[in-house]
């Protein structure tokens, strides 16, 4: 009852998000059905178009993912955007070792890219950990910082170590034999999707099903009550991090390794940027639930794959849709939407109710001498 | 008048660097001392740098302030009724508003000004610098500084609000209407935010772009731990930022460039944020229910 209850606030945000962006693209000179249109029916019901929204759904799976692990473990771990930088430098750095290790240039490859991905992100996790455990920094700050920190230094590899010769605004791009399997050919989508719905099933069986990960449940809805049964809150906060820098440091590491055309990190990050912020957004959808990611991460990748042809059909800005996040994850913020609905639906049945008891008095009414307003009867 | 010598302009760019984030700092101040956090103040200082610079194009600088101001004003209102009259969490409007601006600024620099990237402020919406450098809104968020914590520490308005976030609970039986107090303080925060955005859009940098914040609304939330809820002593911290900050560009124009590489140097700013606020925790002490919603029993 609880999840349903859940489900549906999830879904009065949605519909709060699209109406309210309806009502701005209307005021900007857009017809918001054209746009609404050309969005869902391209990226769900043409077959490249959901291919890409997958495509696009599966680094925020697992973006979300990191957030979600963190709230459940009673904090905000928002450092999800750096540390998918981070997983993507892996990535970029095995790539470019592999045009001098041929070795590299297999699944062995693929592999490594993976690990040195992973184990970037957690480190970067990890020193928002510890800040948090040891000197009690608060983590959004620090995860906000480090974030544009990891910006700055993906930049900085970029542009003097890991750049293609023959285009310099991208790093050299992974050699062919360790590129992650296209799914549909032709399409964008490759494994990566396979990848992060193989890890958020894992972090559900982690979280659900093992100590550690009831250790950081309790921890995280009352730290007090989890220290006073034996546990140690800290020890979940670090698993938490790591987790979440485990996550987007596969992001990362698969868009370098699994997106066509480029595979490899663009100039200004471009192709990375803000997946990390819509993977909060996912998890806000999804209730912080390992599956609602899941699900909530495909409906994300609908709204973005379907922004590029809202944009070339309809001409709308690709931005709209974070826009219509950004309303979406505001009405999650009040608690209890669906509550005020239901709330508001039963008063006006009342007062529906109360209007028609004064029309049925004025006919065969006595006694107490209260006149509706306005009646003319005798 | 001669032109400034390099240490004037380098202090002058310190001025214009901390600005916005003094003013930010000592509006969530206020807003955290009555116990509401508010994480959307990047948000909020992207939409006021937007709407500051459509209200200047069309009706001057001073209006452009004005409009900043009061989208501030707005967003805080949102904020408020999310988490002092309906008692939501209050990390997640801020993180709704955030991405909001982080589609509706560049949506908009599209629609109305017709440019994908960023936008020039044409010289006439932009304000007057006294002297031609140093701007009357710095000096107000000097000033402010100074008016904030008298009304914290030396007016009755300042105790009600400190008590409603150090014990809403006792507040409210002694009959201080903890909700409109936060929301009082929280509008008013959030006011200076969307005022740190016009300023920068129309004032300091002359342009709106679409990451104009850069991170400055989670550097101010910073601050105000950094100062320790102290508006006097976020002036301190807030200079020590904007130094960075400026330093960060200076460097970029000096011989150190051919050492230190342009974007390792911009993590300067965040490096020093993470420092300060790592170092001196443990000394400093948050009000004692802040960002917890008040709930009655």
């Amino acid at each position: 009852m609880e999840a349903l209850l859940r489900f549906g606030e999830s879904i009065v945000a949605l519909i709060i998000g699209l109406a309210i962006g309806a009502v701005i693209l209307y005021y900007a000179g857009y017809s918001p059905w054209e746009a609404y249109y050309q969005l869902f029916y391209n990226a769900v019901l043409d077959k490249y178009g959901f291919a890409r929204s997958l495509a696009e759904a599966a680094p925020l799976i697992l973006t979300g993912i990191t957030f979600a692990v963190g709230v459940r473990a009673g904090l905000f771990n928002i450092g999800a955007e750096g540390q998918l930088y981070f997983g993507a430098l892996g990535a970029a750095i095995v790539a470019w070792l592999a045009y001098r290790m041929p070795v590299l240039n297999s699944p062995l490859g693929t592999i490594a890219a993976y690990a040195l991905g992973v184990i970037l992100a957690s480190l970067l996790a990890l020193i928002a950990a510890v800040l948090k455990v040891w000197r009690g920094v608060h983590e959004v700050v620090s995860t906000i910082m480090l974030n544009w920190i990891a910006f700055w230094i993906v930049e900085f590899m970029r542009i003097h170590y890991l750049f293609d010769p023959h285009d310099a605004t991208k790093t050299i791009p992974v050699p062919p034999g360790a590129r992650l399997p296209i799914l549909l050919p032709d399409s964008e989508l490759s494994a990566t999707i396979i990848v992060s719905v193989g890890f958020a099933l894992l972090t559900y069986y982690l979280l659900w099903y093992t100590v550690t990960g009831y250790e950081l449940r309790a921890s995280g809805l009352s730290p007090k009550a989890a220290r006073y049964a034996g546990m140690d809150p800290n020890k979940s906060i670090i698993i938490a991090f790591i987790v979440g820098g485990v996550a987007a440091g596969l992001a990362g590491a698969g868009e370098v390794l699994g997106r066509p055309p480029h595979y490899a990190i663009t100039s200004g990050l471009s192709n990375l940027l803000n997946m990390g912020f819509d993977g909060i957004t996912v998890a806000l959808i999804g209730a912080n639930h390992p599956i609602g990611v899941i699900f909530a991460g495909i409906l994300l990748g609908v709204l973005k794959s379907g922004a590029s042809y809202m944009q070339i059909f309809a001409g709308v800005p690709l931005e709209m849709v974070r826009i219509i996040e950004g309303i979406i994850v505001i009405a999650l913020a009040v608690p209890g939407t669906l509550h005020m609905v239901r709330e508001y639906l039963q008063r006006r049945k009342k007062l529906t109710q109360l209007r028609e008891q004064e029309a049925g008095k004025s006919h065969g009414f006595e006694g107490s001498g209260l006149q509706p307003s306005g009646a003319q009867q005798q | 008048m001669a032109a400034p010598s390099g240490s004037l302009l380098f202090a002058i760019g310190v001025l214009n660097a901390m600005t916005p984030i003094l003013l930010t700092a000592i509006g969530e101040i206020l807003a955290e001392r009555a116990g509401v956090v508010n994480i959307g103040l990047e948000g909020i200082i992207m939409l006021g740098a937007m709407t500051g610079v459509m209200a200047a194009e069309a009706a001057g600088p001073w209006v452009g302030l004005l409009a900043g101001l009061l989208t501030g004003a707005a967003l805080g209102l949102l904020h408020a009724v999310i988490t002092a009259y309906l008692k939501g969490d209050h990390i997640i409007p801020g993180i709704g508003i955030n991405t909001l601006a982080l589609g509706l600024v560049p949506f908009m620099l599209i629609v109305h000004w017709h440019s994908a990237g960023q936008h020039q402020v044409p010289s006439y919406a932009r304000v007057p610098d006294i002297a031609g450098y140093i701007s009357p809104v710095s000096l107000t968020a000097i000033a402010l500084s100074v008016i904030m914590w008298y009304i914290l520490f030396r007016t009755p308005w300042g105790l009600v609000v400190r008590s409603v976030g150090e014990n809403p609970e006792a507040a409210d039986t002694v009959g201080i209407h903890v909700e409109r107090v936060q929301a009082i303080a929280v509008v008013i925060g959030a006011s200076l935010a969307g005022l740190a955005g016009a300023f920068m859009s129309l004032d300091w940098l002359g342009t709106l772009t679409k990451e104009i914040a850069a991170g400055r609304g989670f550097i101010a939330l910073a601050l105000v731990v950094f100062s320790n809820w102290d508006p006097l002593q976020a002036l301190g911290g807030a200079a020590l930022f904007g130094f960075f900050d400026t330093l960060s560009i200076w460097v970029k124009n000096t011989t150190l460039k051919q050492v230190v590489p342009s974007s390792l140097i911009n993590t300067l700013p965040y490096v020093v944020t993470l420092i300060a606020v790592a170092g001196v925790l443990g000394r400093v002490r948050p009000p004692k229910h802040v960002g917890v919603p008040y709930k009655r029993e």
